[in-house]
């Protein structure tokens, strides 16, 4: 059969069907007029949101929910431009995503042409690889590429600049099978030897702990882990972007390391002698002051991405490979190691240290506002998060129980994310019950988003922990800068965020006291054909609590520990 | 400590620019950079001479590696390699030096590749001890400008070194 001749345009359509893209986010511009005409009437959903930002971050939010590569797309120059946040975000995080923008004609690039920007070069260091498409015959497997590189190996996002000029050229199409880049050979299968090394170790291990992070969620290894874990009595500290990959109501669960981790998480690691690091790359926030973090500790650490090997801490047994394949491997081989003494320990830990806040005195605290969400959607829903305080207690507060439902902006602490990628998680995960656990601050960096949230009849509900501050700068300076709150407090010029969401045909809600929090919650449970917003008057100076200030050892916390 | 890295790349848009973009991103040093074609015009090589301890060495290498357009990445520190750089260089002369300076070149085995009313040209292919060697016989002479190739390296075994495939941290 001969291949039939389309325009680049098209050609973009039929090879997003081919990779099953049934969703994608975006916003229209001039120079993607070509490809808006093709979509007009293509068997894909198209969510129109209200800035390139709203639409990256909800690509990103449904590959998070799903699992499946998030798309968006935006026309030059600015919507390029307005797309690069969300593509540094989705890069910290290793989400996969594929972002087409649109690119003024081939002649004109270089020619500061109207609308024109060097997207290519503008992300270059915040994409895990980009293109720009010159020729329309070499499109089908640019796109083909890039739907590859961007789900395998460790995620991440690819971008395609797309010229005008080459979107209404024609060729004929063929959506190549395969792929064949000689420098990009993703290793999966960990090396047989450092396995049984790894396996060795941890069976000899007095004081071992399981350090988990987010790809343990990317390679769907959390049944693994939960049997590995389970089967040699090992505790588990799950990272933010690891949250869900082990549930909360497992005894062998510790919560999350780090500045704002659990105070028994982090004396664990302190006294651990065998630090078994599964897809977590040992971030600054997570092992505070890097030469004091674990001194008793051999390190194993696997990952798939060889450079996070021995960036930060030095390795005694490297993996490099998929979580799920190793950790299979380690279950085969590990014999169970004597760890009653320990976790008896860490038992003691966790009754010397809970996580806990003042909650006999009448006043609504945002704490309990998370604790009485998880308790209500039984830790099951879908937790998208803005970045702050709003997100340390999500992360400390809600009893996560699956993975795929903990959705936040780890690497990058990208504020405004979490709005649009719950729109973007609950595109994905349509009968899921998705929650936006939003800082006053946050929400109004993406609360455009509220129109494409109504227009779509999305129930995402949001939780506005409303203390009228930025507060965790508020926090800092709190603690650290005599509290001169230089401009943190956000309570001049404020919206009514109740009449704000109405005014958009959602639902607004207001809660001052704790006992009016359960009924809000709940009635925002049975509104299916709209978002709803509940602005939470919390306490307005709360801190998080437990912390480690940064460049500090972890066991060195400040707050909560009396 | 100094490393010679050769880094095969795929002849591609872009591709000088992800790995300069790298290095500075992550404040690794270049002391020089060479690129050319290789027999395969599909496929370029690039000769970074660089400089730190060896964890940043591996964080280098890894990093490099992970850019989907490089094909293999060597470090010929502790191999057996020809290195080689080519350097261009005037010297201020008259009457009386230009002898002495002639003499100089040839004794290290550069040629005078130019000869002007008050300066000389001054070709040297060489490694690095041989092209300083030279600068610092000159320098009393006056130099005028230096332009260097940067260094280019190749190893010696019988290998070609187009293997496919990236070399793993496992051991």
């Amino acid at each position: 059969m001969l291949d039939m001749k389309m325009t680049g345009a098209q050609i973009l359509i039929e090879a997003l069907k081919k990779e099953d893209v049934e969703v994608m986010f975006g916003y229209p511009g001039g120079v993607v007029l070509p490809i808006f005409d093709r979509l007009y009437d293509a068997p894909i959903k198209f969510i129109l949101t209200r800035h390139e930002q709203g639409a990256a971050h909800a690509a990103d939010g449904y590959a998070r929910a799903t699992g499946k590569v998030g798309v968006c797309l935006a026309t030059s120059g600015p919507g390029a431009t307005n797309l690069v946040t969300g593509i540094a975000n989705a890069y910290m995080d290793s989400i996969p995503m594929v972002a087409v923008t649109g690119q003024v004609k081939t002649r004109l690039i270089g020619n500061d042409a109207f609308q024109e920007a060097d997207i290519t070069g503008i992300t270059r260091p915040i994409t895990k690889h980009n293109y720009l498409v010159k020729d329309v015959k070499d499109l089908a497997v640019t796109i083909k590429e890039a739907f590859h590189i961007a789900r395998t190996g460790r995620p991440g996002p690819v971008l395609i600049d797309f010229p005008v000029d080459i979107q209404q050229a024609e060729t004929e199409f063929h959506y190549p099978e395969k792929v064949e880049i000689k420098g990009y050979k993703p290793t999966y299968a960990g090396h047989p030897g450092q396995i049984k090394r790894a396996a060795k170790a941890i069976s000899s291990a007095k004081r071992p702990i399981l350090y988990t992070g987010g790809g343990v969620i990317t390679s769907n290894a959390s049944g693994e882990l939960r049997e590995f874990a389970i089967k040699n009595k090992i505790p588990v500290t799950t990272t933010l972007l690891g949250l869900g990959a082990f549930s909360s109501d497992n005894p062998l669960h510790l919560g999350m390391p780090g500045m704002h981790g659990t105070a028994y998480a982090n004396h664990a690691i302190m006294e651990s002698d065998l630090i078994i690091a599964v897809g977590a790359r040992f971030d600054d926030r997570v092992t505070g002051k890097v030469e004091a973090f674990a001194p008793h500790a051999d390190i194993i650490h696997i990952d798939i991405d060889p450079a996070s090997v021995s960036k930060t801490v030095e390795v005694d047994i490297p993996i490099v490979g998929d979580a799920k394949h190793i950790l299979k491997g380690l279950l085969k081989y590990t014999k169970k190691p004597d760890t009653d003494a320990w976790l008896a320990k860490i038992d003691e830990m966790k009754k010397k240290y809970p996580l806990k806040y003042e909650n006999s005195d009448g006043k609504l605290r945002p704490q309990y506002v998370v604790e009485e969400i998880s308790n209500i959607t039984k830790g099951e829903a879908i937790i998208c998060t803005e970045v702050g305080q709003n997100q340390m207690w999500a992360a400390m507060f809600y009893k996560f129980t699956k993975p795929r439902t903990m959705i936040s902006s780890g690497g990058l602490g990208t504020m405004g994310f979490g709005f649009p990628a719950a729109i973007g998680a609950q595109m994905g995960r349509p009968d899921a019950v998705v929650f936006d656990i939003a800082g006053d601050g946050s929400i109004q960096m993406n609360i455009q988003e509220l129109a494409t949230a109504v227009y779509n009849k999305l129930p995402v509900k949001v939780a506005i922990l409303n203390n009228c501050y930025l507060g965790m700068v508020r926090q800092w300076q709190e603690l650290f800068y005599k509290k001169r709150y230089s401009y943190t407090c956000l309570e001049d010029g404020q919206p009514d965020f109740v009449k704000l969401a109405e005014s958009y045909g959602a639902v607004g809600m207001r809660v001052v006291r704790p006992e009016d929090a359960r009924p809000a919650i709940e009635r925002s449970l049975e509104i299916t054909d709209r978002p709803t917003f509940i602005d939470f008057r919390v306490e307005k100076e709360e801190n998080v609590f437990p912390m480690v200030p940064a460049g500090e050892a972890i066991n060195r916390m400040i707050g909560g520990m009396a | 400590m100094k490393h010679t890295i050769s880094v095969l790349v795929e002849n591609k848009f872009g591709v000088l620019a992800r790995i300069a973009g790298l290095f500075s991103a992550r404040g690794f040093n270049i002391e020089s950079l060479a690129v050319g074609e290789t027999e395969d015009a599909a496929v370029s090589r690039m000769t970074i001479v660089t400089d730190g301890d060896e964890r940043t060495l591996d964080q280098i290498k890894k990093q490099l590696n992970k850019l989907i357009d490089v094909i293999k990445v060597s470090d010929f520190t502790d191999k057996k390699y020809l290195e080689k750089e080519l350097m261009l260089i005037k010297v201020a002369v008259n009457a009386k030096t230009k002898k002495e300076v002639t003499e100089a070149v040839d004794s290290c085995g550069a040629e005078v590749v130019n000869t002007g009313e008050k300066s000389l040209a001054i070709e040297m292919t060489g490694d690095a001890g041989k092209i300083i060697s030279l600068l610092e016989l000159l320098r009393p002479f006056g130099i005028l400008e230096v332009v260097r190739t940067g260094r280019i390296a190749m190893g010696i075994d019988d290998k070609e070194m187009k293997t496919p495939g990236k070399p793993e941290v496992n051991e």
